[in-house]
């Protein structure tokens, strides 16, 4: 039995489907990613999985109950660490970790000796009495992975859980959830828009963009199929014709995977890249193209997500505001 | 299936910021201190249309500002539910393996709780300021309809926060919700007074009998039987918190 089974879950808001059809397996033991620029509909399967928001349509399971039918179950058997923080800012961070543990029909001494581990395993345990409002973004972010982890889920869900963290705070929680899924056996599911965070951590990643997966598999084999490295020609702007002929030219090449141009860059996917870029300049400038940059490096998810897109992430979250903000003002009519 | 444990930990943790509230709390209890203060001692000694003989305006106020307290409070408890929507709680509390009712009933008793002891609170400030409840018996007696007050209105409080996606409708609500059920209600003056068409209105108000009863209690004297108020607040107060765990229920925590 599969942790989490979607098929073809959708969710629409007011006419605006931000979960189009998803369906995927995630196996037991799995540390699974959704990957995908902001408003892609990332946070919203996880809001249906973890069952605050109801489906339009199509089925979940989780631990094998339905997410609509079954809820309690569900609720049972996962933990989940949200975006934004939900924390009570008014207790301190032992009385939300108790509240928690309550909630969830812990007795008092396995309560005690739970809240003892996972204060330790985020090393707040010496802040364990102050005020939550009192804490650092960092600390509240630990604090809830640590409130996640209490009753022992069999799924966890981590929506963006190093989002806005500085660097050695984010390589700290990346080591907790490794630890965490390889030692505990805890099924993850983290939803994230860093692509190294999800090639990092992953054993497969979803990645999804305006609410429909466009691509699913291992990290590795999804910049496997980019099927090489990845050359970047940055070229001079105004040669916009020659350029276009440039790129059908070099698209021709037997050796050359792929050609992606945008603005001033030429993206190539190529087979031992080192050995094809005296060539590739020399066939530029024949063109009288001047080469500013070369850049060389093995595929990321990145040059993944622009194969399948033809847009960076960052560039997919620009035209996502846009049309969110479309979308907010039609639905406020202004 | 009603989840003990839950309640319970609701409860808690409504006692533990109430206690780490005092700013708070010192200011809902400025307003009716003032009301007791100002309109006690100005209406002193006055001969005011409809009052029982021989009962003083204190007396009379007393009861109703009592009342007051318990219907802003118990409002404000049942809408905070929007503050953990805000601060985003409410997902933990909603993701959590508790049912809805249990998660509706731990509210209601804490916020219930908590208005209970501000209105007690008021009570013995207004005796300090002169008031004479007529027994300690009256005193152990008006509590139960302050909590029957305080989950009607609580129910009402949610009724409104399930409704509402964030918190801008919170003053819209204190100006033509709560504080038309407060003057509606009688608290200041006999509804005698008022014209028919009014009075008819306030006997809609789950208020109007809330006070009726603390004064049949406290003072006794009142416009109805203590017994009928209180059966009346038993229905509005069943029926309330009922609408708010239906509404609660219904919306969706993100």
């Amino acid at each position: 039995m599969a942790a989490i089974e979607v098929r073809n879950l959708t969710k629409k808001f007011d006419g605006f489907t931000a979960v189009d059809n998803l369906s995927f397996d995630v196996k037991r033991g799995e540390l699974f990613g959704l990957l995908g620029p902001n408003g892609a509909g990332k946070t919203t399967t996880i809001n249906m999985l973890s069952t605050l928001l109801t489906p339009s349509s199509g089925r979940a399971r989780v631990c094998g109950y339905d997410v609509v039918e079954e809820r309690e179950d569900v609720r049972r058997n996962i933990g989940i660490v949200f975006q934004e923080p939900a924390l009570d800012n008014k207790l301190t961070g032992k009385e939300n970790l108790e509240f928690h543990a309550m909630m969830y029909g812990m007795n008092k001494e396995e309560r005690g000796r739970r809240i003892r581990e996972v204060l330790e395993l985020v090393e707040l345990s010496d802040k364990a009495d102050v005020l939550v409002e009192k804490y650092s973004g960092g600390m509240k972010r630990r604090l809830e992975i640590a409130r996640g982890l209490i009753h022992k889920p069999k799924v966890l869900f981590l929506d963006e859980p190093t989002l806005g963290l500085d660097a050695q705070t984010r390589r700290r929680i990346w080591e907790y959830i490794k630890k965490l899924n390889r030692e505990n056996g805890v099924t993850i599911i983290l939803t994230t828009h860093y692509m190294e965070e999800a090639d990092y951590l992953c054993d497969r990643v979803a990645i999804i963009d305006y609410g429909k997966i466009i691509a699913m598999d291992s990290p590795k084999k999804l910049k496997d199929r980019l099927g090489g490295d990845v050359i970047t020609f940055e070229i001079e702007e105004k040669a916009d014709e020659l350029a276009d002929e440039l790129t059908s030219v070099i698209s021709k090449l037997r050796f050359v995977k792929s050609v992606k141009r945008h603005d001033s860059k030429l993206t190539l996917t190529v087979r031992r890249g080192e050995k094809r870029i005296p060539q590739l300049i020399i066939m530029a400038q024949k063109k009288g193209i001047d080469i500013k940059s070369v850049t060389l490096h093995k595929p990321s998810l990145e040059d993944v997500f622009l194969h399948f897109t033809g847009k960076t992430i960052r560039e997919r979250e620009a035209s996502q505001r846009e049309r969110n903000m479309y979308v907010m003002r039609r639905r406020f009519g202004r | 299936m009603i989840n003990i444990t839950a309640i319970y930990v609701l409860w808690l943790r409504e006692m533990k910021r109430f206690s780490r509230a005092k700013s708070r709390v010192a200011g809902t209890l400025a307003m009716p201190l003032f009301f007791l203060a100002f309109l006690g001692l100005g209406f002193r000694g006055m001969n005011i249309p409809g009052l029982t003989e021989g009962v003083d305006y204190i007396h009379f106020l007393a009861p109703g500002v009592v009342g007051m307290t318990m219907l802003f409070t118990s409002m404000f408890a049942g809408i905070s539910v929007l503050w953990d929507r805000e601060f985003g709680f409410l997902k933990e509390i909603m993701v959590a393996p508790v049912d809805r009712l249990s998660i509706v009933i731990g509210r209601v008793i804490g916020g219930a709780t908590t208005s209970v002891l501000q209105g007690i609170l008021v009570l013995v400030l207004s005796i300090l300021m002169g008031f004479e409840p007529a027994s300690i018996s009256a005193l152990l007696l008006s509590i139960v309809f302050m909590l029957l007050i305080s989950s009607t209105f609580i129910g009402l409080g949610l009724i409104f926060a399930s409704k509402m996606r964030d918190i801008h409708g919170f003053s819209l609500i204190m100006n033509f919700v709560t504080f038309p059920l407060f003057f509606l209600s009688g608290a200041l003056y006999p509804l005698e007074n008022l014209p028919v068409w009014i009075r008819c209105i306030s006997y809609l108000d789950p208020l109007t009998y809330g006070i009726d009863g603390l004064r049949g209690t406290l003072i006794g004297v009142s416009s109805f039987p203590a017994l009928f108020d209180f059966a009346v607040l038993i229905g509005f107060s069943s029926v309330m918190t009922f609408l708010g765990a239906y509404f609660f229920e219904k919306s969706e925590p993100v």
